[in-house]
């Protein structure tokens, strides 16, 4: 009962102080913006582990953060090798080759509109689909190792890169095409100095919406058969066992792989689109 | 309708592709058949031989589509082997689940637009929610609701009502910010209070917002009760269809439920894209 008194309390108290904070002058500056969000998990955090400890909710239903965090931390080897199996060479593996064949093809079909009319209403389509779906059969066809996992990411990440990629080639306009053709630029040229730096901004989009359907595509795709490590068998397996700990550690640290697989391509896209106005602030 | 030409040739490229692959990823059965019978295969008699495993690793179009006749129109809906039966289960949890995520959705985005503290607190999470793999929880969420004695429809559409979520809070968090400023000073030079200033410009506004996130959560609440369907051991449902065509090596079981998984995608996107038309075109937005 103390503990969920306590949790009430310290919802109330974090919630009173994020009130004030979001009202006073802190607001304003980056420190607050950080603050705010901040207090608000680290109250939730503590308000999930008062209320399993109060109500003596079973581990099997939903496991303490405390008890997460010791399995996190006795298991990190275990982890690593997980991480490495499925992010490293699975999703990370798949990311390159499907978006880097994204990006060639609508380099490839942007000099014939045919094409481009024929491929991005479909490859919108395709966009909307449940990809995942295929998982099963690219496992059938390229084994249960970490090749399968990279080949369901390719299929998933290739239509959005390409979709944004062939909008982003048509992104500048005919006033600057018209000064490059001025200059004598070849058709090379003014693709590498013009068009494709204009299409950055588009391309990083794709990018980014990629990054977490790679970690989607290769962790379900382990729900379908793979070796015995890999973060989608660790969490099938440990929902089996019913140790439920296990399962949100895994979970957390997919969450922090897909944050930080986020984050870096956020980054570098600021790097590479520096000019643009969303950039500039 | 001028890029209906296009899109055909590009849709009749990939049909010739998928017989070719078909071809030429069955080949290599017959000719082990072949060796095993102490013949050898010349060309023209492997290519007829591998439109018509049973087992094939690629099936030709065609069997697809024989198996979707099948499974479709001539099994009747009734059966646990039509297509239209598991189709119905994996939609009828999808849209449960959509209708309750988009609901809270735009609940939790109408408290943001009007609350700084929420803004400030909430905001940062749904948006970072975006960049992780929520897809992972599926399984626990099922086997824990099922061990609390939860089973059927519910946890699948938690699962999806989660998925579809977050992109509507974001989403509409633009689109009730997106009147501006002058929009909002007029309706304060007309005393209007907070409420009416959400339902008579707010609310408006958002809707070309609204639909595009209704699109995407669509989407996303699909492939939601689909993982949704693998973990409770094949019951019913296109997900436990592809799990059990998996199993048993029916890979021309799985392209049926991968088409039927498609075309539910295709029609939802499709049904709110009608909506949306309709609706923004008696609004006035749409010329």
């Amino acid at each position: 009962m103390t503990w969920l008194i306590l949790a009430a309390l310290v919802w109330a108290g974090g919630w009173g102080l994020n009130v004030a904070l979001s009202r006073s002058a802190l607001a304003a500056t980056r420190g607050g913006r950080l603050l705010v969000p901040a207090i608000f998990g680290a109250v939730i955090l503590f308000v999930w582990e008062a209320v399993v400890r109060g109500l003596n909710v079973p581990g099997v239903i939903l496991p303490p953060p405390t008890a997460i965090a010791e399995r996190l931390v006795e298991n990190v080897p275990l982890f690593w090798q997980d991480f490495q199996q499925t992010f490293l060479k699975g999703a990370l593996g798949g990311y390159a080759i499907g978006c880097s064949a994204a990006i060639l093809t609508a380099i490839a079909i942007d000099r014939s509109p045919f094409l481009q009319r024929g491929l991005l209403p479909v490859g919108n389509f395709v966009a909307a689909l449940p990809i995942v779906g295929i998982a099963p059969i690219l496992v059938m066809w390229f084994g249960f190792d970490w090749q399968s996992k990279a080949a369901v990411v390719v299929v998933m990440v290739y239509f959005p890169v390409l979709v944004n990629t062939v909008a982003g080639l048509a992104a500048a306009d005919a006033m600057q095409r018209d000064l490059m053709a001025t200059w004598s630029a070849s058709y090379g040229q003014s693709l590498l100095k013009l068009r494709l730096p204009a299409a950055m901004p588009f391309i990083f989009n794709g990018l980014k919406i990629a990054t977490t359907l790679a970690l989607i595509g290769a962790i379900v795709a382990e729900f379908f058969g793979s070796p015995i490590k890999g973060m989608g068998f660790r969490i099938s397996t440990e929902v089996g066992k019913l140790s439920l700990d296990m399962v949100w550690a895994e979970i957390t640290v997919a969450a922090l792989a897909g944050s930080a697989f986020y984050g870096l391509v956020a980054a570098v896209e600021k790097a590479v689109t520096f000019w643009h106005p969303s950039q500039r602030g | 309708m001028k890029s209906a030409g296009p899109v055909l040739t590009v849709l009749i490229a990939i049909l010739a592709l998928w017989y070719a692959g078909a071809v030429w990823m069955n080949a290599q059965w017959v000719r082990d058949q072949a060796e095993r019978a102490g013949q050898t295969v010349t060309w023209e008699q492997i290519v007829p031989q591998t439109m018509n495993q049973s087992r094939p690793v690629l099936p030709a179009p065609h069997q697809v589509a024989v198996e979707l006749w099948k499974a479709v129109v001539v099994t009747p809906p009734t059966s646990k082997r039509s297509l239209i039966y598991h189709a119905w289960v994996t939609l009828s949890a999808t849209l449960l689940g959509f209708a309750i995520g988009t609901g809270a959705g735009i609940l939790l985005a109408a408290g943001i637009v009007h609350n700084r503290a929420m803004d400030m607190s909430v905001m940062p999470w749904a948006i970072a929610s975006q960049t992780i793999p929520i897809l992972a929880v599926a399984p626990m969420i099922i086997v824990v609701l099922n061990s609390i004695g939860i089973t059927g429809l519910v946890p699948k559409a938690i699962i999806s009502a989660y998925l579809s979520f977050f992109p509507v809070v974001v989403g509409m968090v633009k689109g009730f910010r997106s009147p501006d400023a002058m929009q909002l000073d007029l309706l304060k030079t007309y005393s209007a209070s907070r409420m009416q200033a959400f339902w008579k410009l707010r609310l408006p506004s958002s809707m070309p917002y609204l639909f595009a996130s209704l699109k995407v959560g669509a989407a996303a609440a699909l492939v939601g009760t689909i993982v949704g369907e693998l973990p409770t051991g094949a019951v019913a449902g296109l997900g436990a269809r592809l799990l059990s065509g998996s199993y048993y090596g029916q890979t021309v079981q799985i392209w049926a439920a991968l088409f039927v998984a498609a075309a539910l995608a295709a029609g939802l996107v499709i049904v709110i894209g009608m909506v949306q038309r309709v609706t923004l075109r008696r609004m006035g937005m749409l010329r």
